[in-house]
């Protein structure tokens, strides 16, 4: 599901609370302010004050000369955080996701939520109008990035909802400054001259990083949607952690099994509700005698197949040793994904019910004989021979290297074996060589294919590769290491089989 | 009247006819018309040995060519063994994209043969391919009954065989290398060149053929290639 955000900015946070508190303040025009180095420093300026010039980090002596009717009272430490605390909880009301955002904002994840208010511009009036019936100023704005959301909430003029994928040219006539950057970099930015965002937006990644490091380039992407960002809810998500007590202490193997079957079914009743599924999980029984044994899966995919799970469980759970009987069984989810539902095919891009059915194959033997004994080979950009495959690192990777084009063995030794030969000239195959203790007198020869070493990540002597074949038509992929000279003679080395 | 019994056997024995659109040729040729409804069976279990390291690569090689016209693209197959030999890279000349391939070690036989079968229970995969060293009756007879749920091709290479015991596939083949043919007073090394030999096969004949694997396709060579050099009897005592 397509994530929404609602940023909320209190311009004057703290001033709204002491005017909510004291209603007689709401035509006087004051600051609150804290001791700075000697000095008191303003650090809210009630909305009068404002609009007369008084602004945030002001001494109050300053203050007090443009304004002599200007009153001050006095700050308290943390009085921010815990009011933006005490907001968001209310805001529990508009989602149960919301995340305070100091100094002077709150963010609320909206996905799933404005329907109920029917749409999000009925949303994002209600919410208003809530807070300043309460007396609170406040500026929203609801975007799919949380970035792009902050940013339109303090500097847009006009428009508070950015439609689904078009954070960027909402963002296009904005200051730098609404993309939640420190100072030195606004700073070097205005002194280039980029005011707006749609003067540098487009500029490639790699010259924005070193000009303005890569914090900068980070919140951009995050303000586009190309960075994740999280936040931290008000109230936490509950762990994927439950338990099943048993009435009596169980021991046998059919009762072990049936409480994990108990367990995953719950498990991944909620997991499919969140739109989530497993990626490992812990099963732990708790003995009598207070000894635990835990057993432990992964899974390739994220899944929420109970069946699938429980075979994943099936040949450990006899390591099980229930002694005098176990009381209480736990399962704990270590890791969960989005679980991408599947669908029959479309088109290749998509996950198709056959995916998930090698996929759960390869977890099984990934169970078995362990998850390093299952490869899939992708090209590496070396032409070295041992170099030019890489592993897959997991079933959706693809390189963008190609495979290489030259005469390749269908068997490679791992290492290459070293032989004896008869060579008659220096730079032609050899006329016979020895392998594993019989004489094969070569027939044919091709090459040489000379492969250099890659000499920034190993020094050495290149190979001449050759393909050449013996009197019984085997085809074999032989090499010389180096070359012939008046100090050495070079080595021999059988590296494969042709087909 | 022959033809209709003949059927009627075949049916009775698992062999169905093929569905029409899938009797498309392996390109085999010659090979192919030995076989039950002149078509290489597939969705069985196949048998290959071989008893040195050349033999090895030249049967892997002629799997690997069965295997190019078998799979479609974007379908994945398996090739699991004790050892991993094969080189990805040259898979490429087969037809086969190495990245289409899922390749499984395991160390114990038993964990292979269990691989072997769990695999072939996977309607996903297109073939299995897997090379043990060992295969007895019973677990041959498994293979086959889990490749007739799920129609999987299955390829089973016995690499250095230590007794060749009857078991229950559809076919036994041996793959030696042959010499390969060049043009006159020209160097280098040819295309290569395999001599096949279907040494059993059920509801079939058998035979020998020497195949060629030019540009993509098999070509069968009508004339019968120089015979295989025969090794000098050692003198003994």
């Amino acid at each position: 599901m397509e994530k929404r955000y609602a940023s909320i900015w209190f311009p004057c946070l703290l001033a709204n609370r002491k005017v909510r508190q004291d209603p007689a303040l709401a035509h006087t025009d004051f600051v609150i302010a804290a001791p700075v180095q000697g000095k008191m420093v303003v650090k809210a300026v009630s909305p009068g004050a404002k609009a007369k010039g008084i602004k945030i980090h002001m001494v109050v002596a300053d203050c007090k000369t443009m304004l002599p009717q200007l009153e001050v009272f006095k700050w308290e430490e943390n009085s921010e955080h815990q009011l933006l605390k005490a907001l968001g909880a209310w805001c529990i009301r508009f989602s149960p996701v919301v995340a305070i955002d100091p100094p002077d904002g709150l963010i609320i994840e909206t996905t799933g939520c404005t329907h109920l208010w029917g749409g999000e511009a009925l949303y994002l009036q209600d919410l208003i109008k809530k807070f300043s019936r309460m007396g609170y100023q406040v500026r929203v704005a609801i975007a799919g990035t949380i970035g792009t959301a902050w940013g339109m909430a303090r500097f847009s003029p006009s428009t508070f909802i950015v439609p689904p994928h078009q954070e960027k040219t909402a963002l296009l006539p904005l200051p730098p400054a609404a993309l939640r950057l420190e100072t030195p970099v606004l700073e070097k930015l205005s002194k280039l001259g980029m005011h707006r965002m749609d003067t540098f937006i487009n500029m490639p990644g790699s010259a924005l990083r070193r000009r303005f490091g890569n914090h900068f380039l980070q919140r951009l992407h995050q303000a586009l949607g190309l960075a994740p960002e999280f936040i931290e809810p008000l109230q936490p998500t509950p762990p994927y952690f439950i338990h099943l007590p048993c009435l009596e202490p169980v021991r046998t193997a059919k009762a072990i099994e049936i409480a994990l079957h108990q367990l995953l079914e719950d498990t991944c009743g909620r997991l499919k509700k969140e739109e989530m599924g497993m990626r490992a999980c812990v099963f732990t029984a708790h003995r009598v005698d207070g000894k635990q044994q835990q057993l432990k899966i992964g899974t390739g995919r994220p899944s929420v197949n109970v069946q699938h799970l429980m075979k994943l469980f099936e040949h450990k759970l006899p390591t099980i040793e229930p002694a005098l009987g176990i009381e209480v069984f736990t399962l704990e989810v270590l890791q969960v994904m989005p679980l991408v539902p599947a669908q029959d095919a479309l088109w290749p891009a998509t996950v198709t019910r056959d995916d998930v059915k090698l996929a759960e194959l390869l977890d099984r033997i990934a169970d078995r004989v362990g998850e390093k004994s299952i490869k899939r080979y992708l090209p590496d950009e070396h032409y070295w021979p041992e170099r030019s495959v890489r592993l897959a690192t997991s079933a959706d990777d693809c390189s963008t290297a190609q495979w290489p084009a030259g005469l390749r063995p269908l068997h490679l030794l791992a290492k290459p074996v070293l032989i004896e030969v008869m060579v008659l000239v220096p730079d032609y195959p050899p006329k016979s060589f020895k392998y594993q203790g019989r004489l094969h007198k070569v027939k044919k020869a091709d090459g040489p294919e000379r492969i250099e070493q890659e000499w920034w990540l190993q020094q050495g002597h290149y190979r001449d590769y050759y393909c050449i074949e013996d009197e019984t038509g085997a085809r074999y992929w032989i090499f010389r290491l180096g070359h012939y000279d008046d100090v050495q003679q070079p080595q021999w080395f059988i590296h494969g089989f042709f087909a | 009247m022959l033809h209709t019994l003949q059927q009627e056997i075949l049916s009775l024995q698992g062999y169905k006819p093929p569905p029409v659109q899938a009797r498309y040729s392996m390109g085999l040729g010659i090979v192919e018309s030995v076989f039950p409804y002149k078509v290489f069976p597939t969705q069985v279990v196949h048998e290959l040995s071989s008893y040195n390291e050349s033999e090895a690569a030249a049967t892997n090689g002629f799997i690997a060519a069965l295997l190019g016209k078998l799979l479609m693209h974007s379908r994945k197959c398996m090739w699991i063994a004790q050892e991993q030999q094969v080189y990805p890279p040259a898979l490429r000349s087969f037809g086969i994209e190495p990245e289409q391939v899922i390749f499984v070690e395991a160390r114990k036989p038993k964990d292979i043969l269990w691989i072997i079968e769990e695999s072939l229970k996977c309607e996903t995969l297109v073939a299995v391919v897997g090379a043990t060293d060992h295969l007895s009756f019973t677990e041959s007879r498994r293979l086959q009954l889990a490749v007739e749920q799920s129609h999987v091709t299955g390829f089973i290479h016995r690499v250095l065989p230590r007794q060749q015991e009857t078991v229950a596939c559809a076919a036994r083949w041996h793959i030696q290398p042959l010499p390969s043919i060049t043009e006159e007073h020209l160097p280098g090394v040819g295309f290569p060149q395999w001599n096949v030999e279907l040494l059993k096969v059920r509801n079939g004949q058998t035979g020998q053929w020497s195949l060629q694997w030019k540009s993509g396709q098999f070509c069968h060579l009508e004339k019968q290639s120089p015979a295989l050099p025969s090794y000098p009897q050692l003198q003994t005592g």
